[in-house]
């Protein structure tokens, strides 16, 4: 029997708020599964299981805030057959593919009123155990428009086949069980969140039955007799202000750590950016527009790249000693829209290839700004990139994010007076700078990293 | 408005003001003159300039020829060379024939030369239907040219406006357009001693409220505030509002008063689709979503051509019985 903890996600977090479940008691779950979602003071992570079994009791209920390594649920290891987990992987694979998750909407930070619906997706059940449902292809993409999972259902076919009018009426339950939307007047539903009334418990007297705000002020508890908040509704007066004050905070306490523990060094080059935009340029005027890179992906590249030929620089400062980094997880610092940055880890970097890069950045900075980030992503990262490129500097010297031992920061490519063979011209640079932990290395061993960034910038083809 | 008029008291028509307000404007300045289509010896086809040729004679109250797209770009051309002029348009309707001078040359001009060259030309036009003169010269277009940045939208709802936008409509560098309703001249009453001079940027409170917002402007103002005393009667207390101002809108006006009631009517004789009132609603929706308790309401004309026949012309047009019901639909 192993234990769900809750998991530390950067070295920031000393407690975590459990939101959601993404299982159930009884679901068999993989290691690297999203089991949870966690709200950090930085955002909200889908965290991943590290055991394979089946989901035992759930210890912690959602909305309770709990500290790092907190038992969340327990798992019980299972039997599973090579087989049966082959299929589950491709299954899970099929999902991504289609950029389709597993798991039903839940609510983002704009609508922190919003209650978790989960209704709409029956749950993943022991239908599982039941293997292969036989479906047509139409059958099967009715249920998945209607996000049924055909496993779940009882065929009422020859020999328990799903027939269409199973799918029919699965997808009428699903519907009926759908909490109908209050129909509510704006100013009704601003009332409500500030009153603290739950809306869906109030009478609405407007055009059909519309519920108005003398509607909710006539159920709202007097002033001196304010019921506690309900989980279900319960709503900051500003929470988007509570949680920018969370975040500064969160930043606030991790950076003063950096600034007083490491003794960073600072350095600093300027690379000739010209091969590199050249090349950029051709390969842009070759694709097609979704496919076309941007100057960021050719320096995160390089960045990935160079940690791993410079190991020194990749890996974490723990008690009083280095240790190298499991491959090069690039965490690229991304400005949050409210305020405030987090520093997700695009895995593997250094292995990449430009166009995947540039995906999956894309994706990440998508998911880091609409709160969909998983734990590993925001745990586990090696080494970290600034790019202050696109808001114009020249230049940054970042503050390590402990325990990483280095931080690299780009600013801006721009054309700028540079002496090439023994004259002046006009040529697109960029300034890499360094910032590192002067424990784990020296000056010596910086340079070299910065040296074959740019190196590796002016072969472009070659990242 | 003199909708609810006591009998004493000197009194004055709304025509009488603008007359007052134009010959003020002549008198205070060399520069000012007045043309238009029948301005001189006729008095203008409204009335509002008899005796303004006696006065002031031909080189400043002038006849012009009927072309609309020649007198209008003759303005602009006397604005830019230093006079101050007031050009009347009949109607709206045949204001389109100079819609070219207004939209291509008098409102761009001053952006298109790097802010040389201003325009402080002032164009009078009568808008409005219901006094049976058709659809060729009831329509209201006011909307269209509120749509046009570079100049500003006027339309005086009051004696009182119509007797003091004038002067500081004149005072503005840009083309300043007035829009006056139709059905208002012949309204009467008292002149207020000036206070203070009239600005043109703000909507006024006609009536303050607490239930719901009648948002309207010109000829559909007394029509407004003969709905709001009906629900007074009724115990609905409702704030009206003119925005007199159409381009630039007073937004702060309109969202402080959707703050205070929660629930708005539009009023607007234009016709609904893509008018001043979708405007207003839109800004609403934008700016004021979250103090909504129901659904913006508009009230406007009939979307066909206004009729002749003076039954169906009163069925085209938004009545206070219309307002009273949309108001009915609001509050609920």
């Amino acid at each position: 029997m192993a234990e769900f903890t809750m998991p530390s996600l950067g070295a920031d977090m000393e407690e975590g708020t459990l939101q959601e479940w993404l299982v159930q008691p009884g679901d068999q779950v993989h290691k690297g599964d999203a089991v949870a979602v966690v709200e950090t003071a930085k955002s909200t992570i889908e965290v991943e299981c590290f055991e394979t079994g089946m989901v035992g009791q759930l210890l912690v209920e959602p909305g309770t805030t709990v500290p790092v390594g907190a038992a969340l649920a327990v798992i019980e290891p299972t039997a599973e057959g090579p087989e049966k987990r082959e299929k589950h992987r491709k299954a899970e694979k099929a999902e991504k593919a289609e950029g389709k998750r597993p798991v039903p909407s839940t609510p983002t930070l704009a609508t922190p009123t919003t209650p978790p619906e989960r209704a709409g997706v029956p749950a993943p059940s022991a239908a599982h155990e039941r293997g292969h449902t036989e479906a047509g292809p139409l059958l099967r993409h009715a249920a998945e428009r209607s996000g049924i999972d055909l496993d779940t259902l009882h065929g009422s076919g020859r020999g328990g086949r799903v027939t269409r009018t199973d799918v029919e009426r699965a997808t009428a339950a699903a519907i009926a069980a759908q909490p109908l939307r209050v129909r509510a007047t704006p100013l009704a539903r601003r009332l409500a969140a500030e009153l603290d009334v739950d809306l869906a418990a109030v009478t609405g007297t407007g055009k059909d039955s519309a519920v108005r705000a003398a509607d909710v002020r006539k159920a709202a508890p007097g002033p001196a007799t304010a019921a506690p908040p309900s989980p279900d509704v319960a709503a900051p007066a500003h929470p988007s202000e509570d949680r920018a004050t969370a975040m500064r905070q969160a930043i606030a306490g991790l950076m003063s750590r950096a600034n007083r523990d490491i003794p960073h060094y600072y350095l600093s080059t300027t690379v000739d950016m010209a091969a590199a935009m050249d090349w950029l340029h051709e390969h842009n005027r070759r694709s097609r527009v979704a496919e076309r890179l941007l100057p960021t992906a050719l320096l995160l590249k390089a960045a990935a790249r160079a940690a791993r030929e410079v190991p020194e620089l990749n890996g974490f400062w723990t008690d009083d000693h280095f240790t190298a980094g499991d491959g090069v997880h690039l965490g690229v610092a991304v400005s949050l829209r409210g305020g405030g940055l987090i520093a997700p880890a695009l895995h593997d970097a250094d292995s990449l290839e430009l166009p995947q890069l540039m995906t999956a950045l894309k994706d990440l900075v998508v998911r880091a700004r609409t709160g969909r980030l998983r734990g590993s992503e925001v745990s586990d990262s090696t080494i970290t990139v600034t790019n202050l490129g696109d808001q114009g500097v020249e230049s940054v010297f970042g503050v390590i994010y402990p325990p990483q031992v280095s931080l690299v920061g780009f600013g801006r490519v721009g054309d700028r007076p540079c002496a090439v063979d023994g004259l002046l011209g006009v040529r697109p640079v960029v300034t890499a700078t360094l910032s590192a932990d002067h424990r784990a290395t020296d000056g010596a061993v910086g340079a070299r990293y910065l040296t074959t960034v740019d190196r590796l910038l002016q072969n472009p083809e070659q990242l | 408005m003199g909708a609810t008029g006591q009998p004493q008291e000197p009194k004055t028509t709304y025509r009488e003001a603008m007359r007052e307000a134009l010959r003020e404007a002549l008198r205070s300045d060399d520069r000012v003159f007045l043309m238009g289509e029948d301005v001189g010896r006729y008095g203008g086809c409204f009335g509002v300039s008899l005796g303004l040729l006696e006065e002031f004679g031909p080189e400043r109250v002038r006849d012009t020829p009927l072309s609309e797209s020649a007198f209008v770009g003759a303005g602009i051309g006397a604005a830019l060379a230093g006079m101050r002029p007031i050009v009347e348009i009949m109607t709206v309707n045949f204001s389109l024939l100079a819609l070219d001078q207004i939209l291509n040359n008098a409102a761009t001009l001053l952006h298109m030369s790097g802010g040389q060259l201003p325009v402080p030309l002032v164009i009078r036009m009568t808008t409005g239907a219901g006094r049976q003169l058709a659809a060729q010269h009831s329509h209201s277009l006011e909307g269209w040219y509120a749509h046009i940045p570079g100049i500003r939208v006027l339309a005086p709802a009051t004696i009182e406006d119509a007797r003091h936008m004038l002067a500081p409509a004149l005072a503005d560098r840009d083309p300043v357009l007035i829009f006056e309703h139709g059905s208002l001249y012949n309204a009467s009453g008292e002149l207020p001693p000036p206070t203070a001079p009239v600005d043109l940027e703000h909507a006024a409170i006609r009536r303050p409220g607490t239930d719901i917002s009648l948002i309207t402007y010109g000829g559909s103002l007394p029509k407004a505030l003969a709905a709001a005393d009906e629900l007074a009667a009724e115990g609905i207390s409702a704030d009206v509002i003119d925005l007199r101002t159409l381009r630039p809108l007073d937004d702060a006006a309109i969202t402080g008063s959707v703050a205070r009631t929660h629930r708005v009517v539009v009023i607007d004789e234009a016709w609904r689709t893509g008018s001043l009132a979708a405007e207003v609603s839109a800004r609403i929706a934008e700016e004021s979503f979250y103090d909504l308790d129901a659904p913006v309401e508009r009230v406007c004309s009939a979307e066909v051509p206004i009729p002749y026949a003076r039954r169906l012309e009163e069925a085209a047009l938004p009545q206070t019985a219309d307002i009273v019901a949309a108001a009915h639909r609001v509050v609920e």
